[in-house]
């Protein structure tokens, strides 16, 4: 596995020659710094973890300075860690977007837009009681029935109902990398990533 | 719009030379149509009745009446299979989306025009 952090920007829409336009999503991704590397002898499985987003020094604990200057690193926001690493990376070193090239397929790891506490129909897609006659009343969007009162006399498992939505965290697979601007450390997948402008998603392949 | 947003869409979009139209003026949009590896244009001549979005991503309706029936296309505006767009004439309206249009027909559907 590779991968890298980064910055959901936006959206846009390309062309191709033939006219067929792509709707994609633009994320600066990385730099992102080496800060420490888990090996099997010593942490029990392999890892790297990268961090990304400079902060400033009195927002860091001491803990994090220490930890970073290992790296021999500024205080970062993110830290992330990425489990059996195809490139062989040393501590300290970065990784930028030249790990991906055009054309790659990678899936993209987010957190969706909070919802907040939704009902049935806007959550799981019921169409809601349909008439606003025939005795209905204050009820327009309610779930209906959930169970019978003789025989199940009790609610199954998984019911769908009211909640929170949103805010989870999700995994788009098999995005389409169309552009890599690496002066810039742009990044553009097809279609759309989870998240608002400005969350963090991680890229990995 | 987001300085990165502009930035990748001044290198992705190829530049094009538009005539300046808004709502409620009449064009022909000349279409290229590939049909069978050969290529021909087709015109599409009507009222905008809408121009939406910003940058690489705006797109316009144009509406027409064939045959009676109401007809809407949308073209995005950078997409490269518009030849060309020709400005017949100028309209005189008092919004930018003229969605009223799709419940009127005949005399008072039409649009006055605007001497320049």
């Amino acid at each position: 596995m590779k991968g890298i952090i980064g910055k959901k920007i936006g959206m846009t829409s390309i062309f191709a020659a033939d006219g067929k336009q792509t709707a994609c999503t633009i994320i600066e991704a990385g730099p992102c710094v080496v800060t420490q590397v888990k090996t099997n002898d010593t942490d029990g499985y392999a890892a790297l973890q990268l961090a990304f987003g400079d902060k400033k020094e009195k927002h860091a604990t001491k803990a994090e300075l220490n930890h970073f200057s290992k790296a021999n690193t500024a205080a970062k926001k993110f830290v992330k860690e990425f489990r059996d690493y195809s490139i062989e990376k040393a501590l300290g070193e970065t990784i930028t977007v030249d790990i991906f090239e055009e054309g790659d397929k990678v899936e993209v790891v987010g957190t969706t837009k909070g919802k907040g506490f939704q009902g049935v129909v806007k959550r799981h897609g019921f169409s809601g009681v349909g008439e606003g006659s025939h005795g209905q009343h204050d009820r327009q969007r309610a779930p209906g029935s959930i169970g019978g009162s003789s025989y199940p006399s009790r609610v199954f498992k998984g019911m769908r109902m009211a909640g929170q939505m949103g805010n989870d965290r999700v995994k788009m697979k098999g995005l389409k990398v169309v552009k890599i601007f690496p002066e810039k450390n742009y990044i553009l997948v097809s279609g759309s990533v989870p998240g608002h402008n400005g969350s963090i998603v991680l890229i990995q392949k | 719009m987001n300085a990165a947003v502009q930035f990748v869409q001044e290198q992705l979009t190829a530049k094009k030379e538009v005539p300046a139209f808004k709502a409620g003026d009449n064009i022909t949009v000349n279409y290229k149509i590939i049909e069978g590896g050969k290529e021909r244009i087709q015109s599409f001549r009507g009222d905008v009745i809408k121009k939406q979005g910003t940058g690489a991503t705006a797109t316009f309706t144009v509406r027409k009446i064939s045959d009676g029936i109401g007809v809407e296309r949308l073209f995005p505006i950078f997409s490269p299979n518009i030849d060309s767009i020709v400005l017949n004439k100028v309209g005189k309206v008092r919004r930018a989306k003229l969605y009223y249009l799709r419940e009127r027909s005949g005399k008072s559907a039409r649009i006055k025009e605007k001497r320049v």
